[in-house]
């Protein structure tokens, strides 16, 4: 899972799609998530660290996690594999 | 190290537009509690979803209404509108707030007596009326609202076989300035036949003649529509008291009153649109104050608001059973109350409000009910909190239709509770089970076989 490079993202959570000129919010969890994704964390290293800080049962997190980046990819933000 | 609070991740996409004049909304309401009762406790004894009555907000909501009109009009009368909501204690509360019934068929007639309302404080509208409903009606002294010849005929059958006297009342359709017009119950103002109808009943030798009816819509949002309704019937009485000297006892103007719900389509909520008590009764009393009939033969006003008075008294709560994508990206959420016990979202854009604390982050999302039927929409599109699995939530503004016209469609019937003035909670409609279903069939024998 890869972030595309162009991808600007701001420290409250707003980013700028540059090719389609699509902007998008995100809460401050998925802000996180984001930056890891754009560091080159993979799902695992992901987790870890939502693990570690949260407050969240595995199985919510993993629905929610791949539901997330299900969303990512419909909005054309990740790197084709 | 204590570990931080989660919500879900999102990400959404905004959309350059026109902004609303008012701003958004930037606050999502909650609601953990419905007065000192914790949702979560709720559904924890009674099981979810459960219908909720707070027996407060009834006595609370019909006290505001009858002052409004009860300081603007020497002669009130309020009569509870039963299909609106016929659980016996719901009647009971309005009955112990002085409401008479106002009932359209021969079964919440038998409700309403059984209820403890005497036959004489009984209003019996509505087209279905049996000759059985009829005669026991003439026989207690109930106040029948005819609506068409064929049942001014019967009555008039009726009566004269029983040799008593039927007090009777005709309802009148009109147009009183609103869209659409209800010109299926009752008799027409304008092309005659409510006069036509009128004549007839005077020359009756066993109809007396007490009172006439409007009922002239649902949801109004014109306060002024009662107004001119209230003087196409004044004018009504004043012809009857000049032609036959005869004095009509009541006017009764039905019911109609906008809740604070929002209908589908609506631009801006209910609550801030809809008009209030004074506002239809400042209309109605001055049409009446102001007509030609003169002041010591003031009629008695009859209302029969039924929506206006329970709909803020009733919740319906229930849990969250699953998050969902559809194939546009957009998020859909599914809970355990579907429109089969939620008729009333078939026209309003229900309030769903999440039980328990929640980030102010919310996503557009479609609210879908439990049933396999895809008509099953809660809400089409609202910005919905991020709740998972297992949440709870609350739907305020049910308590009218929703306990009447329910479906037993695929599921069964939840609890009904009541939060009493006393303080406790009391289970007023038990929750159906397989049983209640099982017992009113009837296998045939041939099918019978083990």
């Amino acid at each position: 899972m890869k972030l595309k490079s162009n991808i600007a993202i701001s420290d409250s959570g707003f980013i700028f799609d540059p090719v389609s000129g699509d902007s998008y919010t995100l809460n401050p969890i998925g802000k996180e998530i984001l930056s890891l994704l754009k560091g080159n964390k993979s799902d695992k290293e992901i987790s870890d660290f939502i693990f570690e800080k949260y407050d969240i049962e595995e199985s919510i997190f993993e629905k929610n996690y791949y539901d997330f980046i299900g969303m990512l990819s419909h909005h054309n933000l990740l790197e084709e594999l | 190290m204590e570990k931080l609070k989660y919500e879900r991740p999102i990400i959404n996409k905004i959309n350059a537009g026109v902004p609303d004049k008012f701003g958004m909304k930037v606050r999502t309401q909650i609601m953990p509690k419905i007065e000192n009762h914790s949702v979560k406790e709720l559904i924890k004894n009674y099981g979810s979803p459960v219908y909720v009555i707070s027996e407060k907000i009834i006595r609370d909501t019909y006290k505001e209404a009858y002052q409004a009109f009860s300081t603007r009009y020497p002669k009130v009368q309020f009569a509870w509108s039963y299909k609106t909501n016929y659980l016996d204690a719901v009647c009971k509360i309005f009955h112990d707030e002085g409401s008479w019934a106002e009932v359209v068929s021969g079964f919440e007639y038998n409700k309403a007596l059984s209820n403890g309302v005497s036959g004489s404080k009984i209003i019996f509208n509505g087209p279905d009326k049996s000759d059985d409903d009829l005669e026991q009606a003439v026989l207690n002294n109930s106040f029948i609202h005819i609506d068409h010849f064929d049942e001014l005929y019967s009555l008039i059958k009726i009566s004269n076989r029983l040799k008593k006297t039927a007090k009777v009342a005709i309802r009148v359709n009109m147009d009183a300035g609103i869209y659409p017009q209800w010109d299926r119950f009752g008799f027409n103002y304008e092309n005659g036949e409510a006069w036509n109808a009128l004549n007839r009943i005077m020359l009756s030798e066993n109809l007396e003649l007490v009172g006439l009816h409007t009922h002239i819509g649902t949801y109004i949002m014109t306060a002024s529509a009662y107004g001119v309704a209230a003087a196409k019937l004044a004018d009504l009485a004043v012809r009857v008291q000049k032609k036959f000297n005869h004095t009509i006892k009541y006017i009764d103007l039905g019911g109609g009153f906008a809740s604070k719900n929002t209908l589908k389509g609506a631009y801006l909520p209910g609550k801030d649109t809809c008009p209030s008590f004074d506002d239809y009764a400042e209309s109605m009393t001055n049409a009446l104050i102001n007509s030609e009939i003169e002041p010591d033969k003031l009629p008695t006003l009859f209302l029969e608001t039924g929506r206006a008075l329970i709909d803020d008294a009733g919740y319906i709560i229930g849990t969250v059973l699953a998050n969902k994508r559809l194939a546009n990206g957009r998020r859909s959420t599914i809970i355990d109350v579907g429109v089969n016990l939620l008729f009333t979202s078939f026209w309003y854009e229900h309030d769903v409000l999440p039980a328990q604390e929640t980030s102010q982050q919310t996503e557009d999302t479609t609210i879908y009910g439990p049933l396999c039927m895809n008509i099953d929409v809660i809400r089409a599109a609202i910005q919905f909190p991020l709740l998972q699995k297992d949440d709870n939530f609350v739907i305020p503004r049910i308590g009218a239709y929703n306990m009447t016209q329910w479906m037993q469609f695929i599921t069964l019937r939840p609890n009904i509770i009541l939060l009493g003035v006393d303080g406790n909670v009391h289970v007023i409609r038990e929750k159906e089970t397989s049983e209640t279903f099982k017992n009113a069939e009837k296998m045939p024998k041939h099918l019978d076989k083990k």
